[in-house]
């Protein structure tokens, strides 16, 4: 087990050594969100007279579907890392030392999870540069970043199973563009689930990135609802699990291909 | 010849991939232990899909395999502890330095602290790569990223080290240090290197043992100098003036083998090919049945047996002419 962590740590290592050195790309995925958040910030500002948004302020609304949304979009492109690893030889290498397949697999999932991390805690510090207000404080943050932790796991552990499925570019390009829109607007990103249209809101539901969104406004606003945060949050571990669980055994496929 | 267990023993491998292309039709290979041992066949024959079995990437659809003892489907975790893989492509990390990726690669098979620097220290030194230590792998020229691949694979002291195609791509510099390198490996203590090439001239001046792979399985193994023995005398190609249809080519080589200087002749296309024990001297009786026969020559060499001709002799095409791609012309023009 304390191998499989050591293993896990060096793979993670290896994989921040890359954003560390390379941080332009960092910076230009967090070109996007802050476009979100001033751009839709400001186009919507006056639906939050509506109603149904629990705030008056619609940037405080708005901040976390934005920054759920970002994770989405960071995550669900590590497919294309493991398949360049792939097309590089850098995973046969690897698959060929004694290094647990978990720890190769969780490695990935441990370095997304703090890039997500580190670029959700900077969207809402945007955010509050903004006028945003966070009444559930510090605490209400954490939720927020660990529920979108967790949606990018889900997304990143499946992308990941895909390159190493498809090994196709344009397959992961395909059916991520397939997915960003739908995932995003049939969610309360931008609009309250009360103003909706009720199949949207059904829909919305389902939705694992509602589940984050959901979680972190309730931990965010002035009177959490533990319900939110304990149902949506468990309901995102799951998934996340059962994501990388899968992940871990696509190695097997990969390796009945090669 | 060694008495201790084969280093490698692989029994009727087969393995087909989607789309029916089989890669493997009952592979055997046994390798003694401390030895290089080269399996040579142009691309395509099967080279790869066994050394991805070998080093338990790839699974057979049949057959058994054991490397350094260790079963590959049974135990591939002990095997994967006691080989060293330096694949076509390896994969250095062209972020980390060179260093980094071998500290990496160390730390996996559980080396650490004061131990893992020494080797690594070590490996840098060895492989000429000291100066370029601390610089990031993507800045390396083709041959040190080479050179690296082949440190990463050795950093933990394997006891069978898996060379696939370990100069192709290389310039002919770059080449030759390798050669130089694999050379000085293979002087080590008990190590085994399996070594896939298509180079010719790679497998009869690296190889102790060769195997010659066609359509995925061994058609002939044995010392470069014992197959090449098989082909007593010289080789005497010769260039037919304009080409023959089937029964043309069986007239032609029975009217050189009625020839009592001619061990052996093969007609392929326009291109004859003669052994006979002396080659300048049998070349006017050569032309002379040839033209009896009724065919023109438009040139003939002589030439001493290569493997090209060991190759022609068991797979029945010349490598030449079954080498894809332009290393085919280098390949097949070694001699």
């Amino acid at each position: 087990m304390s191998a499989a962590l050591t293993q896990t740590w060096y793979m993670t290592q290896r994989q921040l050594r890359v954003f560390a050195r390379q941080p332009a790309y960092a910076i230009v995925t967090l070109i996007q969100p802050v476009i979100w958040l001033f751009l839709f910030g400001n186009l919507f500002k006056k639906v939050v007279e509506l109603g149904g948004f629990g705030t008056t302020s619609y940037l405080d609304y708005l901040v976390p579907g934005v920054v759920v949304m970002s994770a989405l979009g960071s995550n669900m492109w590590a497919g294309m890392g493991t398949l360049e690893e792939i097309q590089r030889g850098t995973l046969d290498r690897f698959l060929t030392t004694p290094v647990s397949r978990a720890a190769l697999m969780n490695g990935n999932v441990v370095n997304n999870g703090l890039v997500t991390a580190f670029q959700s805690v900077v969207i809402v510090l945007l955010g509050l540069l903004g006028g945003a207000d966070y009444p559930g404080g510090v605490g209400g943050v954490a939720v927020l970043v660990l529920a979108t932790v967790l949606l990018g796991t889900v997304f990143g552990a499946l992308s990941n199973a895909l390159g190493m499925l498809v090994r196709e570019r344009e397959s992961i390009i395909g059916i991520n563009t397939f997915l960003l829109l739908p995932l995003t607007f049939l969610s309360s990103a931008f609009m309250a689930p009360a103003q909706m249209p009720g199949w949207m809101r059904h829909i919305a539901d389902f939705n694992p990135l509602d589940w984050a969104m959901v979680a972190g406004r309730s931990a965010l606003s002035d009177h959490p609802d533990p319900g939110d945060i304990l149902g949506r949050g468990g309901a995102l571990l799951a998934l996340a699990i059962a994501a990388v669980w899968l992940s871990i055994r696509t190695f097997r496929s990969y390796q009945r291909s090669v | 010849m060694n008495t201790r267990a084969p280093a490698v023993e692989a029994r009727q491998l087969t393995k087909t991939y989607p789309g029916d292309v089989t890669a493997l039709d009952g592979m055997d290979i046994t390798v003694a232990p401390g030895i290089v041992f080269g399996l040579l066949g142009p691309n395509g024959a099967g080279k790869s899909t066994t050394v991805k079995i070998l080093t338990t990437l790839a699974r057979p659809d049949s057959g058994t395999a054991t490397v350094a003892g260790h079963d590959v489907l049974r135990d591939p975790r002990r095997v994967r502890r006691a080989i060293g893989v330096v694949a076509q492509q390896s994969g250095a990390d062209p972020v980390a330095t060179g260093r980094e990726n071998l500290q990496l690669q160390g730390r996996l098979y559980g080396l650490s602290g004061a131990a893992l620097n020494r080797r690594v220290d070590e490996l840098l030194e060895r492989f000429t790569l000291a100066d370029a230590a601390r610089r990031p792998v993507k800045g390396y020229s083709g041959g040190m990223r080479r050179r690296l691949d082949v440190a990463l694979g050795l950093v933990h002291r394997p006891e069978v080290l898996f060379l696939d195609e370990p100069t192709t791509g290389l310039d002919p510099e770059a080449r030759t240090a390798m050669w130089e390198e694999i050379g000085r490996l293979a002087g080590e203590e008990g190590l085994t290197i399996l070594l896939t090439t298509h180079y010719l001239e790679e497998a009869d001046r690296l190889a102790e043992r060769i195997a010659i792979v066609d359509r995925g399985r061994i058609v002939v193994e044995g010392t470069p100098d014992a197959l090449k023995g098989e082909l007593r005398g010289d080789a005497v190609h010769m260039e037919l003036g304009e080409p023959v249809g089937e029964a043309g080519r069986t007239r032609l080589t029975d009217a050189l083998t009625a020839l009592p200087a001619v061990h052996e002749a093969l007609c392929e296309g326009r291109r004859i090919s003669v052994r006979v024990d002396d080659g300048a001297a049998a070349v006017p009786a050569l032309l002379a049945a040839l033209d009896r026969a009724g065919a023109s020559v438009a040139s003939a060499t002589v030439a001493r047996p290569s493997l090209d001709d060991v190759y022609l002799r068991h797979a029945g095409r010349r490598y030449a002419e079954v080498q894809a791609g332009p290393e085919a012309v280098l390949a097949g023009g070694v001699r």
